[in-house]
């Protein structure tokens, strides 16, 4: 619930065992998933006070006397945040509570500075309702508990130690600039009946509860930022049992490729130690991203005792319902739905859709295309040379340096005639480089179209006396080897002719009809 | 008159003729406390300089022309839980030894604005826990009636200052009587507004649900006047009520009870009260009746539970709300010399930091909040809680306010009760259940007992917002009282 990863944990370290295959694994179990996932609001100001919320500042330069907890200083709560949350639960199909309070969950944490956290326990803002994730062509609907709101801790950095953990650190250096954002905790029900796909359904479940967030606009839902964490829990159950196995909890999967591989090497370590005749202990597990490989965090034994209690510093939440009803009708078009229109709109195959949403390029070619470019057009930048380059240098297409309506210019250059594909290539390649706009790189680099019908001819009748046995072949009536010809044009333009125009005037000038 | 003998009213009124600068008002005062406090001990910090750099500023203001409130230029003390961004902050505590605040508390910051000049922070118990100020990690305070008594808790500091006639007005909070039984004790007023009238914000919390920041005063009007002077919603405090301040001053200048219904509670009289305090509060209630009001007993019930509840719910916040104090940040830290870890550190820090009082609400906190007894312990405090709203609430759809002694007894000898917390917790009997409930209460001098000649106080609780009532009932009887006693009951006080 909110807590962050405990640092090295108890230290006792659970014995490694053999794992067992997957596919052995699931004849012989079925696991039972949970999910909690945590989400930064993208709030202009914290949940208490009136800080910013920006990542990435210079250390401890977003703090005042509320969110450092001083002596004396008390929180009021912010209502965009609390907006954001009834949102996201409407948009979750859950109930709103009507009433509901704030409660303090007591525990120490070296970047905590109050020493307990303002959360909600046992009465959420939003609880009992569902998200539906498509995996192989099947639905799944993934029960939600409950989603409430709480304030995130500050973040230590552990200086001198070898792992970059509080132990063997030499000292730790805190940041508070993160202490009181708006955090949304998203607790699912458990998921029953996914078998083999269930490391493919936590992945789905994610996947798509980013997409949502995003679609709200309340986070910028960054993994790899830690703006959207995921806490996974698993059990096992044997095949034809009906009560659920003791499950594991492994901590801040920050990534959706590790959601999936957490879950499943959670099932092949359990399954082996339950076929082994082992037991299963409760406890928080941390996930290593370099090698996929969980290690033992704190036991249920060791756990601790929050001593919640209704926060007496804050009024009880109590949203009209006439609100509530008002956001729930500006509620946008959920993602899977607006999945399923743009694929109409942009005629594409499952298969194309889900290459897109992969690459994370729906965004992307959707506000191109809004800014006036086909879809066929933007589709094919994105998927094409930009994903190729995001690939290269190892980014998020999201994360390039160029934006939709760039690409919208750089597309009406060529429909122009301006460019063509080659050169548009170039251009992109100057944008991404940090060279300006489409058209201060074209500029900059003289990349626009030989259209000079003038040293156009120039260069063809250079190409022609150069390659005098093609020029003889294309006369002859072996029109496909104007081909060459138009290469050497190009060639000889560093391929700024226009090359259709190239061909037309060499068949014109061979006394050819093309 | 000396000018340290003055009402804040007259102080006011003095400084707005033109009579006296505010300069003059406060070195008067700074005298007194070089004069006396060695020997009461109600400062831990006098801010001398600053306080003059403050008077000097508002005589120049004055001279500009500039209209000014009430009580600009008046002295004013600070209990030492409000913070203060140009001196020392220390909650009585060695855990906050040296801190200096980088900002200013609402009701701190509110009367700067109103002119009012801080003379200094004022003792209390640590962390407001305690009912004698004995408590204080840096020695106790003296009630000035009698040197070797209590000056009443946890506001004792501010009390003390205020009786001793070192300064005119002081702050104070009351979480289960800490402005009221000292003002009881040491022959003044205290009052306790309703909780949410006045801002929480940059008082160092205790009990968040209880604490409320109040006046101190020699009169009725004067701590209406302060009561004025810092009340009223504050959006640093979401706890803060959306309201009007009541008319208070308006009250304590036209009090009058004729025709009042005022209930005298059953529960908060009788076997274990001291004689002399039943007597003194038998002639008020007597004096009540003789101004034309309409006396009669009512029962509050689930009153007789209020003190354990209170010791459940006071002590299961404070364990969290002092939770941040862990010697990382700032204050006091003990053992960090490179071997020992952050925990380490921190449990060093708190053993050291935190006094025995302290020490004992934070683990009766901790153990009623813990997840197996909570709903045995703090869950029932909540319920009788809500039990002793209802009990004012049906109270006060009888009369129109009720009252009771403030206090079992009169001040107590100093180390008395210092081994016994139950005995000490008793203090408080007669002011909690106006915590508990969040209405408001006063209390106002009603004579000194027989057997001791100690101060006996009555104190006057009215509903949520009703705080004017407190006003016009204590302003009533202390005219009463004083044309009886021919002036204020602190001119029996020995000379120091």
């Amino acid at each position: 619930m909110g807590r962050p990863a405990a640092e090295g944990g108890s230290g006792t370290v659970t014995t490694t065992r053999a794992t067992m295959p997957f596919d052995e694994a699931l004849e012989r179990f079925e696991p039972v998933l949970g999910l909690e996932t945590h989400v930064e609001l993208g709030t202009e100001s914290k949940m208490f006070c009136g800080c910013r919320t920006e990542f990435g500042a210079p250390p401890n330069t977003h703090v005042c006397p509320v969110c450092l907890a001083l002596p004396g200083a008390l929180p009021v709560a912010n209502d965009k945040a609390i907006e954001s949350t009834i949102r996201i639960g409407l948009a979750l199909n859950c109930g709103i509570a009507e009433w509901c309070r704030f409660a303090r969950k007591n525990y120490f944490y070296p970047d905590m500075p109050k020493n307990y956290q303002i959360s909600q326990y046992d009465e959420p803002l939003c609880s009992d309702g569902y998200l539906d994730v498509e995996v192989e062509g099947r639905t799944f609907r993934v029960g939600i508990e409950r989603v409430h709101l709480e304030e995130d801790t500050g973040k230590s950095t552990h200086v001198g130690g070898a792992t970059g953990r509080i132990h063997g650190a030499d000292y730790s250096i805190v940041d508070y600039n993160r202490a009181g954002i708006p955090l949304v905790e998203i607790v699912t029900r458990p998921v029953e009946g996914a078998g083999h796909l269930a490391p493919e359904v936590a992945k789905a479940y994610v996947t798509e509860l980013r997409e949502l967030m995003r679609t709200l606009g309340v986070s910028d839902v960054r993994m790899e930022q830690g703006s959207l964490r995921c806490d996974v829990n698993v059990s096992l159950m044997p095949r034809g049992a009906k009560e659920w196995g003791t499950r594991t909890e492994t901590k801040n999967v920050n990534s959706l490729r590790s959601v999936e591989r957490a879950v499943r090497g959670e099932i092949e370590r359990q399954a082996a130690i339950l076929a082994d005749g082992g037991r299963i202990v409760q406890e928080t597990r941390h996930f290593h991203e370099d090698t996929g490989a969980t290690t033992s965090g704190r036991s249920k034994e060791e756990a601790q005792d929050y001593r919640y209690f209704p926060e007496p510093d804050l009024l009880p939440i109590a949203p009209a319902p006439e609100w509530v009803e008002e956001l729930r009708a500006t509620l946008p078009e959920p993602p899977a739905a607006r999945r399923a229109r743009l694929q109409a709109e942009w005629a594409l195959s499952d298969l194309d859709m889900a290459a897109m949403r992969n690459a994370g390029a729906v965004d992307l070619v959707e506000a191109t295309v809004a800014a006036g470019v086909p879809a066929a057009d933007a589709r094919k930048w994105w998927m094409g040379e930009l994903a190729r380059r995001a690939n290269e240098s190892g980014t998020a297409l999201a994360d390039l340096p160029i934006t939709p309506q760039q690409i919208a210019r750089v597309v009406e250059l060529v429909a122009s005639g301006a460019l063509n594909d080659k050169l548009a290539r170039q251009v992109l390649e100057g944008v991404l480089a940090g060279e300006g706009t489409p058209d201060e790189v074209v500029e900059a680099r003289g990349l626009r179209i030989v259209n000079d019908e003038g040293e156009l001819t120039s260069i063809i009748d250079d190409v022609l006396a150069a390659n005098a046995d093609a020029a003889d072949k294309v006369r002859s009536g072996k029109i496909a080897a104007v081909g060459a010809l138009v290469g050497g044009v190009m060639k000889a333009s560093r391929g700024k002719a226009d090359a259709g125009r190239a061909r037309e005037l060499i068949l014109e000038r061979l006394g050819v009809s093309g | 008159m000396s000018l340290t003998r003055r009402t804040a009213a007259e102080l006011g009124e003095l400084m707005a003729a033109g009579e006296v600068s505010a300069v003059e008002v406060t070195q008067a005062h700074l005298d007194r406390i070089a004069e006396v406090d060695g020997k009461v001990g109600a400062f831990l910090h006098v801010a001398a300089e600053a306080a003059l750099e403050q008077a000097r500023s508002v005589d120049a203001r004055r001279a500009a022309g500039e209209a000014l409130g009430p009580l600009a230029g008046v002295p004013i003390a600070h209990k030492d839980v409000f913070t203060t961004k140009d001196m020392p902050t220390t909650a009585g505590s060695k855990i906050l030894e040296g801190y200096r605040p980088p900002y200013d508390a609402t009701v701190t910051a509110r009367l700067r604005e109103a002119g009012l000049v801080i003379l200094g922070k004022t003792n209390l118990d640590e962390f407001a826990m305690g009912s004698s100020t004995e408590n204080s990690a840096y020695g106790p305070s003296h009630n000035p009636w009698d040197l070797g008594r209590i000056p009443g808790g946890s506001s004792g500091g501010s009390s003390a200052a205020v009786a001793s006639y070192q300064a005119p007005l002081s702050t104070g909070t009351d979480t289960g009587g800490s402005i009221r039984q000292p003002a009881a004790v040491t022959g003044i007023v205290g009052m306790k507004p309703t909780y949410g009238g006045s801002s929480r914000y940059g008082l160092i919390a205790f009990a968040s649900s209880l604490d409320t920041p109040g006046p101190f005063a020699r009169t009725v009007l004067d701590a209406a006047l302060l009561h004025e002077a810092f009340s009223g919603h504050d959006v640093m405090d979401s706890t803060s009520i959306h309201a009007e301040v009541p008319p208070v001053v308006e009250a304590a200048r036209h009090g009058d009870v004729a025709g009042l219904r005022v209930g005298v509670v059953r529960e908060l009289s009788g076997e274990g009260y001291q004689p002399g305090v039943l007597a003194r509060f038998q002639e008020a209630v007597d004096l009540l009746e003789s101004l034309g009001a309409k006396v009669t007993e009512v029962s509050c019930p689930s009153f007789t539970y209020a003190l354990p509840a209170y010791y459940l719910i006071a002590p299961s916040e404070c364990s969290s709300n002092l939770a941040r104090f862990d010697g990382m940040r700032y204050g006091l830290r003990v053992g960090d010399d490179g071997t020992r870890s952050a925990e380490e550190v921190m449990a060093l820090t708190r053993a050291a930091g935190f006094g025995a009082e302290v020490k004992r609400r934070i683990m009766l906190g901790t153990y009623a909040l813990s997840s197996g007894y909570y709903d045995a312990y703090y869950g029932s405090a909540q319920k009788v809680r809500t039990l002793i709203s209802r009990d004012f609430e049906a109270a006060f759809h009888q009369v129109d306010v009720l009252i009771s002694p403030t206090t079992p007894t009169t001040a107590f000898p100093i180390g008395e009760r210092a081994d016994d917390p139950m005995a000490m917790y008793l203090a408080d009997l007669c002011t909690i259940p106006a915590n508990l409930a969040g209405n408001a209460a006063i209390s106002v001098p009603c004579g000194l007992a027989d057997e001791d000649g100690l101060p006996a106080g009555l104190q006057i609780m009215a509903p949520v917002l009703g705080d004017d009532r407190c006003y016009r009932v204590g302003a009533a009887v202390e005219k009463a009282f004083q044309d009886r006693w021919g002036g204020p009951l602190l001119k029996e006080a020995p000379a120091l």
